[in-house]
């Protein structure tokens, strides 16, 4: 149980100055423990997806620590990291060239999986994700629904097993029934595979649905960080208290 | 490597055709007289001697025969003492033939080693001339009596007289002609464009046949401003090296034409419309330097329609439609060899992108005879000077369509990639690549279709290709010799795009 005293995500004073000199993160600090999911929500520009961007190297801190499983990201290799993380897109991002078979056996492709590992494993997590794989599996991502192709894309996400997967807001261009199905579907699927997961939303619902825990993120710095309870109950701020009068009567 | 091993091939077959000791290359401009003269030379040297002959007829003026001679691309063409010595060396006129021919012959000796043989017994001279009702209306006999009233007339000159020292600037400058408006145009539609009263004033040549069949006046040069032209045969010094005979032969045609017959001559070619091969042939007949022989493919003089040119010149076509495809071929496969892989560059060094292509993108706006011709001082003549041209017109729109295709294929794709821990390396071989596939294509199309369609040039520079019935159908106003060669071209152009058009599909993937 040693591991779970380490934070498996964790950002120490974190800042990113622009070249321009404004400022998208100030001094930022959380951790994420193993397991555990946590919801960052914000304005669009708050900061969000940059701090989320920082945890597989694709932003870099000016400054501040960013560090995985207590080693620094500066120290490890960009690509070996980037394997070894789950990323899920706002709209997918699956490649449209490639079938849906093709783009969830990326990851494993790129580790150097043999074709027999990477087929099953494949069939597995299409099954998981609730597109059976005789069906699925050859179309083009263009033959699929959106919400369909978001299924594929977590599927291509979690293929190498990775410990951490990084959502920026996945179920943000879906229509409201299917973002509702998609997200009782991630409620049952996180707590299958006890990943610990960095969830970018601006939607707080969405946050309390997903999340352990939240962190409430205004011009670039957290204001605010713990469950949705904590929140309710003792907001930090003004901002807080507003952010959560403008969901009154929606949350779980 | 490519690129390097496909540029030393063709580098080799050039020079390889060039360093054939047997043979020897006959050049001309591309008007008639001067391929008539071309041609003479090319028969005589035939019958009188076992050099092999190769025919580079109706090269793009005056700087592209000059600089083919000198740098041996050619041995041999038909020029003029006075355009020797006021185009070639820039010099005044200063004096009679006599002084003329001696001042060419040594400087051109010394400079170059390039030899006059002749004169060759007729003056070609500049001249302006009027229509005759021009002249009555006005009672013009020379060249002052013009310069009166030139400011109510439209003129029309050739594109080189126009330029040259012994032209138009010239003749404002001692004469101070200035007409109310100037055209410039082929020099053989001048005569028609006269004919049908669009023009009251024209350069001519003197030995020109058309000057009686349009009713023209020449007008006195009353201040001796035209230098003296004798034709001759202006020879590469290296090559009267090697083949002593040369010289020899093209000697005897010393003082062998005057005015009067050369008239004549041109008239048969320029009026009567005979293949220069069989006036060609005559007037050596006529002279005994060969017996006669069996008249050219074109067995009828006279105004073809475009039918019969197309139907008695199949082969000549189909020959030439081979040389356009090789030509614009060769072209493109090296613009698409430098192309795409810096077009794959720049995308990884995208701060150089722009500057790159823009530079790249100036090479579009050089007008294609200026680059041909700026070519042959280099590269000399024929295909290789002719492909070079082609490969930098054809680098320019692949390399745009390639970058732009790369670095804006699907950036959500691009980026989901590139976070799932695909090297850069990876990204753009697995992703932008494959999406970019149909922008580059059309790079491609757009590139084929130029250079097909600048091919057609390459005639001007002896590379062979479609462009040459179009060369030489403009040159004799030949609507359907010209024909011959354009719709040919223009079929081709059509062809090539739809194929690569399939391509483009193919490569198009599923659902972008």
């Amino acid at each position: 149980m040693q591991q779970s005293a380490i934070p498996v995500l964790e950002a120490v004073g974190v800042g990113k100055r622009f070249d321009s000199g404004a400022d998208a993160l100030a001094d930022v600090s959380l951790a994420v423990m193993h397991g555990e999911t946590l919801a960052l929500i914000g304005e669009s520009g708050s900061g969000k997806s940059t701090l989320l961007r920082m945890f597989n190297r694709l932003e870099e801190p000016t400054r501040g620590d960013v560090r995985i499983q207590g080693r620094p990201a500066h120290e490890m290799d960009p690509i070996e990291l980037r394997r070894r993380t789950g990323y899920v897109p706002q709209d997918g991002g699956l490649l449209p060239h490639w079938s849906v078979a093709r783009n969830v056996e990326m990851v494993p492709a790129l580790l150097g999986w043999d074709t027999k590992k990477r087929r099953a494993r494949c069939d597995e997590l299409l099954a998981l994700v609730g597109l059976p794989p005789e069906e699925y599996g050859q179309r083009a991502p263009h033959q699929l629904s959106g919400g369909q192709r978001q299924r594929v894309a977590f599927a291509r996400a979690i293929a190498a097993d990775p410990e951490v997967v990084l959502l920026d807001e996945p179920f943000g261009a879906l229509d409201v029934l299917t973002r509702i199905d998609l997200q009782d579907e991630f409620v049952r699927l996180k707590n299958r595979l006890g990943k610990t997961m960095l969830l970018v939303t601006h939607d707080l619902r969405e946050a309390g649905r997903l999340a352990d825990r939240i962190a409430v993120m205004r011009a670039g710095q957290i204001v605010q960080i713990g469950t949705l309870r904590t929140l309710r109950d003792a907001p930090a701020e003004s901002y807080v208290g507003q952010l959560l009068a403008h969901f009154r009567g929606e949350l779980p | 490597m490519n690129l390097v091993s496909s540029l030393a091939a063709v580098a080799l077959i050039a020079t390889a055709a060039r360093a054939d000791p047997a043979r020897v290359v006959i050049g001309s401009k591309n008007f008639s007289e001067n391929r008539l003269l071309a041609e003479m030379f090319a028969q005589l040297l035939e019958e009188q001697t076992s050099l092999e002959v190769e025919r580079r007829l109706g090269l793009a003026g005056t700087q592209v025969c000059f600089e083919a001679l000198r740098t041996g691309s050619i041995d041999v063409y038909p020029e003029y003492t006075g355009t020797g010595l006021v185009t070639v060396l820039h010099e005044e006129p200063g004096g009679d033939a006599a002084w003329t021919w001696n001042r060419v012959s040594a400087e051109f000796r010394s400079r170059w080693n390039l030899h006059w043989i002749g004169p060759l017994g007729f003056e070609n001279t500049f001249a302006l001339a009027v229509p005759r009702r021009i002249a009555a209306q006005y009672s013009l006999q020379s060249i002052s009596d013009l310069t009166a009233v030139a400011s109510s007339l439209t003129a029309g000159f050739g594109h080189e007289f126009a330029e040259r020292d012994d032209g138009l600037p010239g003749l404002e400058r001692v004469y101070g002609l200035r007409f109310g408006s100037v055209r410039t145009m082929q020099h053989a539609l001048k005569y028609q464009a006269a004919g049908e009263g669009k023009l009251d004033c024209l350069d001519v040549y003197s030995t020109d046949g058309r000057l009686a069949v349009h009713d023209l006046v020449v007008l006195e040069d009353d201040r001796n401003f035209f230098p003296p032209y004798e034709a001759a045969a202006l020879v590469h010094g290296p090559a009267l090296a090697r083949h002593p005979e040369l010289g020899v032969v093209l000697a005897s045609l010393v003082r062998a034409f005057d005015a009067d017959a050369m008239r004549r001559l041109n008239v048969r070619v320029e009026e009567q419309r005979e293949a220069i091969e069989d006036v060609a042939r005559a007037a050596l007949v006529e002279r005994g330097f060969v017996s006669a022989g069996a008249p050219s493919a074109r067995a009828t003089a006279g105004k073809r329609s475009l039918w019969r040119t197309l139907w008695e010149d199949r082969r000549k076509i189909g020959q030439r439609t081979l040389e356009h495809l090789a030509l614009s071929g060769a072209g493109l496969l090296l613009g698409i060899v430098v192309a795409v892989p810096l077009g794959l560059l720049l995308e990884r060094r995208r701060g150089f992108a722009e500057p790159l292509i823009r530079v790249v993108g100036t090479s579009q706006t050089i007008p294609s005879l200026a680059l041909l011709a700026f070519m042959v001082p280099f590269l000399g003549i024929g295909a290789l000077p002719a492909v070079v041209a082609l490969w930098i017109y054809a680098v320019f729109p692949i390399l745009r369509n390639t970058y732009t295709g790369l670095r804006d294929a699907a950036p959500a794709a691009v980026q989901a990639a590139t976070a799932l821990g695909m090297t850069p390396a990876q990204v753009l071989v697995q992703v932008r690549l494959p999406l970019a596939a149909p922008i580059l294509m059309a790079g491609v199309r757009t590139a084929a279709v130029l250079t097909v369609g600048t091919a057609t040039l390459a005639a001007f520079i002896g590379a062979g290709g479609l462009g040459e019935p179009i060369v030489s159908g403009v040159q004799s106003v030949d609507a359907a010799l010209i024909l011959s060669g354009a719709l040919p071209a223009a079929a081709l152009a059509i062809a090539v795009d739809a194929i690569l058009g399939r391509v483009e599909r193919r490569l198009r993937p599923r659902g972008v």
